[in-house]
């Protein structure tokens, strides 16, 4: 049936609805309307054409009221459809936020995932004995010890304007950290350490579940992740008031990392605590974690503010958090935790067990290491039925007796060439292997000897470490308590909610859960609660209700991901547990931006940090595209092209979409794939290096930088000889490997290119260079890669 | 051979569809809350009605879950888009429009009276539509709608 025209700007209405005025213009409209009605523009023209003319007339007529109306509402469609696209668009820059944020947190729990293992597994295996590798990682003393405490030593010179505390603290030194972080002033070591020393002793006497009620005050402020960013603490205590026992505050954890100013936000949520322990009331976060913190930015921010004092500083941090309470109950009915619930989360069992033992979520008792890759592998079973994809369903099949060969899969794209070139050695370790920070290109894996340190004929597979799939042969001798123990912890503070029922393991995040309404139903009713109240997920308004209202998320740091991408909010709770959320967003400019102007902004950092994604990424890329492309034309079709990126990156992003943003279309409608990477280019600063190493270091710059940090003990920014030496007979262990002493020290004084002693983090990085043998030795990394690329 | 090219077009409005249903697809299980139907169909280029709206989401709505399922939306959407149900509205248009609201050829609105037009004719917009509107397209040192410099905003299509 051909389309009925009609005119384009009747509107469009029932009889009877808003718009009564219709029936003036015309019967035929309402009946229209009932079926088949379909709008197309010509005819518009002609009653366009008469309002014109009447204008040159010079009698204005008045539109008739038909007229008017059918102009607004064209005008209206119009706008509609605009305010959609760039709704739209608002929404694929977050989709591609959140993508790089959780792939971010995957690589974390990998590289942790290799330390654990390492720590789990090879104590005994060589002479060292436990402590050269336990100290590697974790250096913490039991935190119920009290750490020497030397604060009052340190002095404080003349010439120090911030202020000095004096404990126990008052309003008065409450008002001074304020003022003096307003002004961009810093808090002293010596008084960091005294303050962190009485928050860890006053910590350790609360319980791990903390029970409020709303009878002693008229209500309870409840604000979720502030991670770093001061401006919005400050702005919260200007809305809702200072922290006191009228105001009394529950901040649900991830006080620390991505923002600038996390040890200032850290020290005053501290400073209220110590001051009003009953009205201020903390949660443990995911990032506080001693581990998150390498990656996320907190340990770097210490260490640059606290050049001396550091190292001593962070060792507290790492007690205090996990000795903070990881869970805030309200007059019995509204529970509060970062992340959320699993079916397994039992509040009785919570309330009883020894918190402080969980240090980092991210240091798995060894028998988790299985849960946590079979949720790997349901993630990519997930992404197959998203993408609806006809790629073989691989993983699920074995994630039960056979391991999944690499649980990176947004590196995946290597892992064929990954195991051809892998499978010459004959250990069973290195058969499912995949290497740690070692380039995954085929040439970098080819196992020819090094020429520039003949001494160490194995140095090429030294970095060749099993990632969780090889744990699956390590039998589990842990006590179940212990893992259970973890395993309540992490599920506190890792899951989130999703609307289907259920439990299922966080597979995007790769730890925790994924709830359903029947889980938060179940945990509710056994426990007598109302409600849930958690954070842990950006939103854009700062605040949503999910599973029918009984889980409410709440997310305090506004433009988490981008100037205007996001609002925050807390919520205020009184006697009636009626839930009121108070949204706010700090700006910088005092201008209202517009929709279209927010979403530009964050979508242009968006689609920077996804440029960055595809460059670090190129050799895989280029050697997908090239597949298409036999006759080396350089283009290849649009979905060959989204295809390649899928399969490779693995961000589950609309990348058909994306693309007029990504990539330079032929003339024919084909790719041509070289342009996806042109911008980058251009900005990376190491023009001489050969592409292959410079997206390979481009790539695992932060997994390297975490290493060093884990190396570098004492967060010196150097590694000494000794430390280096701890670090490779520890390599040499796994691999079973003998190297002696005199070897190792002659690669530490290789990699030492400057002879002053120690390896500085552009040395760890050139030895990368070295080890993976890309020749040309001259070429000096310039170590200008911006470390904040992927923070 | 016109069956293939059909089944051909039908692949790529169905990719097209897709992709926009799971910008939206927020827990990557194939559903979308209702209040996102209006965006999604609008930046597929389509012009619903705010009844063609409520018309297409009775459809396709899971007993009033407030979900959709991409098992039912595809199909529907597909049907929609292949049959130009709800077809653009020519841009031309957009100016003439505009020009009908300028009741004294002044060449700009005030925003009194675009608001007067906006909120209360037609498909009414929200308080909240309306400021957003204002502060989009009010020019902000005149403070008025300068309608012919805007209307290339309005119509721009970033994706082609």
């Amino acid at each position: 049936m051909p389309p009925a025209r009609c005119d384009p700007l009747l509107p469009v209405c029932e009889p009877g609805t808003s718009l009564p005025i219709i029936m003036g213009c015309g019967t035929s409209v309402a009946t229209e309307t009932q079926g088949k009605r379909v709008e197309t523009g010509v005819a518009g023209l002609q009653w366009s054409a008469q309002s014109v003319a009447g204008s040159k007339d010079g009698t204005v007529k008045t539109p008739t009221p038909a007229l008017t109306m059918k102009a607004a509402v064209l005008i209206q469609r119009w706008y509609r459809r605009y305010v959609a696209r760039l709704e739209m668009r608002r929404r694929y820059t977050w989709n591609i936020f959140q993508s790089i944020e959780y792939a971010g947190e995957q690589d974390q729990l990998q590289l942790s995932s290799f330390f654990s293992f390492m720590l789990d597994n090879f104590t005994q295996l060589n002479g060292n004995g436990p402590d050269l590798i336990s100290q590697l990682l974790d250096p913490v003393v039991d935190p119920w010890l009290d750490r020497e405490t030397c604060y009052n030593l340190i002095p404080v010179p003349e010439s120090y304007t911030g202020p000095r505390l004096s404990f126990p603290l008052s309003i008065s030194d409450t008002n001074a950290l304020l003022s003096a972080f307003k002004e961009q002033q810093a808090l002293h070591a010596r008084y960091v350490l005294q303050l962190l020393y009485e928050t860890k002793k006053l910590l350790k006497q609360m319980p791990n579940i903390i029970h409020l009620s709303t009878s002693y005050t008229k209500e309870i402020t409840i604000c979720g992740d502030l991670h770093g960013r001061l401006d919005d603490l400050l702005l919260i205590f200007y809305k809702n008031g200072l922290p006191s026992a009228e105001t009394p505050y529950v901040f649900n954890g991830d006080f620390v990392d991505r923002g600038k100013k996390s040890i200032e936000v850290v020290i005053l949520l501290f400073a209220y605590l110590l001051l009003y322990p009953d009205y201020m009331h903390l949660n443990r976060g995911n990032h506080e974690d001693h581990i998150m913190n390498l990656r996320y930015g907190f340990t770097k921010e210490v260490m640059q503010k606290y050049k001396t004092h550091g190292r001593e500083i962070l060792q507290l941090f790492q007690d205090i958090f996990s000795l903070l309470p990881v869970a805030t109950v309200i007059d019995g009915k509204i529970l509060i935790v970062h992340g959320g619930i699993s079916d397994q989360t039992d509040l009785d069992f919570l309330s009883s067990i020894d918190r402080h033992k969980v240090k980092s979520a991210l240091r798995f008792p060894r028998r988790s290491l299985e849960q946590l890759d079979l949720g790997q592998s349901c993630r990519q079973a997930k992404r197959m039925r998203s993408t609806d994809s006809s790629r073989p369903s691989s993983s699920r099949s074995h994630s039960k007796n056979q391991r999944t060969p690499n649980l990176r899969k947004r590196r995946c794209g290597l892992s064929r060439q990954d195991s051809a070139a892998s499978t010459s050695s004959s250990s069973s370790s290195s058969s499912s292997s995949s290497s740690l920070c070692s380039p995954r290109t085929p040439s970098c894996l080819s196992p020819r000897p090094c020429p520039s340190s003949p001494s160490m004929p194995y140095n090429i597979n030294v970095l060749q470490v099993p990632f969780l799939d090889s744990l699956s042969s390590v039998p589990p001798p842990l006590p179940p308590q212990h893992e259970r123990e973890w395993k309540q912890i992490v599920d506190i503070l890792w899951s989130d909610p999703k609307t289907q029922e259920g439990c299922s393991p966080n597979t995007f995040r790769g730890g925790g859960c994924y709830f359903g309404p029947d889980v938060t139903q179940r945990l509710l009713l056994q426990h007598g609660l109302q409600l849930l109240i958690r954070s842990h997920e950006c939103k854009q308004e700062g605040y949503e209700l999910c599973h029918g209202g009984q889980v409410i998320t709440i997310f305090s740091a506004s433009n988490y991901y981008e100037e205007g991408s996001n609002r925050g909010a807390y919520i205020k709770v009184g006697r009636e547990l009626v839930p009121r959320f108070y949204q706010y967003q700090v700006s910088r400019t005092t201008r209202k931006l517009t929709l279209t102007q927010r979403v530009r902004a964050a979508e242009g950092s968006a689609l920077k940090a996804l440029k960055e994604k595809l460059f670090s990424h190129r050799t895989e890329l280029m050697a997908g595209f090239q597949q298409h492309d036999q006759n080396n034309t350089g283009n290849v079709s649009v979905s060959e092209w989204a295809q390649v990126l899928e399969s490779v990156l693995r961000l589950d992003l609309p990348w058909r979409t994306l693309r007029p943003h990504l990539t330079r279309l032929a003339a024919d409608g084909s790719v041509e794939y070289q342009s996806c990477f042109e911008d980058m280019e251009a900005g990376i600063p190491l023009p001489q290096v050969t592409p292959n190493l410079a997206d390979t270091l481009f790539r695992y710059r932060t997994d390297i930088e975490i290493i060093f940090n884990i190396i570098d003990k004492d967060h010196s920014g150097l590694i000494s000889t000794e430390e280096f030496r701890h670090t490779w007979r520890l390599f040499s262990a796994h691999l079973g490997v003998d190297i002696d002493d005199r070897a190792i020290d002659d690669l530490a004084r290789s990699i030492d290119f400057n002879k002053d002693g120690s390896i500085d983090f552009t040395e760890f990085l050139e030895a990368f260079r070295v080890v993976h043998k890309l020749d040309n030795k001259d070429q000096q990394l310039n170590g200008k890669i911006d470390g904040e690329k992927y923070s | 051979m016109a069956e293939s090219k059909q089944s051909a077009e039908t692949t790529d409005v169905q990719k097209k569809i897709r992709a926009a249903f799971e910008a939206f697809d927020y827990e990557l299980n194939n559903t979308v809350n209702v209040r996102e139907i209006g965006t999604i169909i609008y930046s597929l280029g389509c012009f619903p009605s705010q009844k063609d709206l409520h018309d297409f989401i009775a459809k396709v709505e899971e007993d009033h879950t407030e979900c959709i399922h991409l098992d039912k939306f595809l199909p529907a959407m597909t049907k929609v888009l292949l049959e130009h149900k709800f077809p653009p509205i020519p841009e031309d248009t957009l100016l003439q429009a505009f020009e009908v609201l300028d009741k004294e050829k002044k060449g700009y609105l005030e925003p009194e009276e675009l608001t007067k037009y906006m909120t209360q004719e037609g498909e009414s917009f929200t308080q909240e539509e309306m400021d957003e509107m204002l502060t989009a397209l009010a020019d902000r040192e005149k403070n008025c709608i300068y309608y012919k410099d805007i209307i290339s905003q309005l119509t721009i299509d970033p994706d082609k």
